[in-house]
């Protein structure tokens, strides 16, 4: 194991994401958080408190299931299990901030950008990341991140919630 | 009229595993050509699935890319009207483009074999086909000898998966649990891959199966496959939970298998007087074509027990969920979805 991000500094990571998310969204005007299962489902059931504690007022909560919109269903094997996607809030014509736990092809946020183009048209759509690990293969880019690195390809980020891990946790790992 | 094997039993570490917990698909088939080869654990791996397609059917946009560029041909050599419109919708649903072929006014009635005629739409680029014959084991000759995914959509009087699937996918729905169910299938057994499929299903995740039916239609050989076997439909009424009317056949109607009409009704009909002997909260299904007043009253089947709807409802999402999983090519061990990220 190379690096490792206990509890506490995965806290202070969380609030300097809603410090940045504060910076980019007026808190004043509602808004939408949608997180990207599973650990950006999470993060944003862990930001929405963070984010009301700074001013937000108006949050509306939901959840994507990008399964089905991702671009490798030729290429690999099983993948995860299909999942209802829950957006039930008037998601036109209010900024929508996009939470995942780590940001590395691009891939997974292309996808989800698909899906949320078939439930509306929001006024901004946010991209807002725990862990930029870099190594993108589309152009997309956090507008938002609580930790940004430039690992090689064969270093791996985990993110640990409690919630489904036991703990809350970065580590950084090689590929084994 | 093959019986089939006798039922494994299922291990009741098999039956009480919760497959969700696991976040990585456990599907690796293929075909899906019959419930009796699948486990439990697959079975409730689709119905899961099937849940995440229904909510796309919920949405303005009632539509995700995740099999397009796709070909799904359905290869309907018997009659269909529900079954092919809901896997045409399925696919269409998922993006992948559509073809149907049906078995009359083709080639088959030329004296093509099926195979061959199978063989040949395969041979313009098919992913999936999706077979109904009426002719038992007719999709699996087709796995045999086809390099696509063959999705079986009835198979004479052997299965009929994707209609059990959606049966399942509505008693979960509606009780929230399948273990410990009574279920009472009622009608010409003997000649339904419906029965057969469900009694298969439903045995898997650990529910009680009745066969009801006259002698004729319900033989006690049935027994063998871990059905309880009734001749006398009141006997059993007040004990069942779920009470699933199988379609009158008409075209079976003047076999001397068959009582006249008016006798079934009487014997075997869900008929309010009979209705109103049933468990409190019973609910009632049936596969369609329903012939109203003759296995089921008119207002039953309309009534606030009735699954029906539910039923056609549920069977679309759960045909996207077979479709998009037959789909998956298993060409790499399975990886972590963070590192696909």
């Amino acid at each position: 194991m190379q690096t490792h991000y206990d509890a506490n500094a995965f806290a202070a990571l969380l609030g300097t994401l809603a410090d940045r998310i504060v910076a980019i969204v007026p808190m004043a005007s509602p808004f939408n958080v949608v997180g990207i299962r599973t650990r950006g489902e999470v993060l944003a059931d862990r930001l929405i408190p963070l984010l009301r504690q700074r001013g937000a007022h108006d949050i509306g909560h939901g959840t994507l299931d990008i399964t089905l919109y991702r671009d490798d269903l030729s290429e690999l094997g099983p993948r995860a299990i299909v999942r209802p996607t829950e957006l039930n809030f008037e998601i036109d014509k209010r900024p929508l901030i996009l939470i995942d736990d780590v940001l590395f092809t691009g891939r997974t946020v292309r996808a989800a950008m698909d899906a949320l183009a078939d439930f509306g048209r929001p006024s901004a759509v946010r991209l807002a990341i725990f862990v930029d690990r870099g190594g993108r293969e589309l152009p997309i880019q956090p507008d938002a991140a609580a930790l940004t690195l430039d690992l090689p390809l064969d270093q791996q980020v985990k993110v640990k919630v409690a919630e489904r891990d036991g703990e809350d946790a970065i580590d950084v790992v090689s590929r084994t | 009229m093959t019986v089939g094997s006798v039922p494994r039993t299922i291990p009741e570490s098999v039956r009480s595993a919760d497959p969700t917990k696991g976040r990585m698909s456990t599907w690796t088939h293929k075909h899906l050509l019959s419930l009796e080869a699948l486990s439990a654990n697959e079975i409730t791996f689709v119905l899961d699935t099937a849940v995440g397609f229904k909510e796309v059917s919920t949405r303005s946009v009632k539509k995700v890319p995740a099999l397009r560029g796709r070909v799904v041909v359905n290869a309907f050599f018997e009659d269909s009207t529900r079954t092919r419109m809901s896997f045409s919708l399925a696919a269409q649903r998922l993006s992948a483009d559509v073809i149907d072929f049906s078995g009359s006014g083709s080639s088959v009635s030329k004296g093509e074999t099926l195979i061959d005629t199978a063989r040949n739409i395969e041979a313009m680029g098919i992913d999936v086909m999706v077979v109904r014959h009426s002719a038992a084991g007719a999709a699996m000759t087709l796995a045999k000898h086809l390099q696509c995914s063959i999705v079986n959509a009835g198979d004479g009087a052997h299965e009929h998966p994707t209609q059990g699937l959606l049966d399942l996918y509505t008693i979960r729905e509606r009780f929230g649990r399948i273990e410990g169910l009574k279920v009472a299938i009622v009608g010409d057994i003997g000649n339904s891959r419906v029965a057969r499929s469900n009694l298969w299903g439903l045995k898997k995740l650990g529910a009680e199966v009745i066969f009801v039916g006259p002698p004729t239609l319900v033989p006690r050989t049935f027994e063998q496959l871990g059905a309880t076997v009734v001749h006398d439909f009141d006997s059993i009424i007040g004990q069942v939970d779920v009470i699933n009317m199988l379609r009158v056949q008409n075209e079976r109607m003047k076999s001397a298998q068959f009582p006249t009409v008016r006798e079934f009704t009487q014997l075997f009909g869900l008929t309010g007087e009979r209705f109103a002997r049933c468990k409190k909260g019973v609910f009632v299904m049936h596969p369609g074509p329903m012939n109203r007043g003759v296995e089921i009253q008119s207002d039953i089947a309309d009534g606030a027990s009735s699954g029906i709807l539910k039923q056609v409802e549920n069977g679309l999402a759960v045909r996207m969920a077979v479709l998009y999983l037959v789909s998956q090519r298993a060409k790499e061990p399975q990886m972590n979805a963070d590192e696909r990220r």
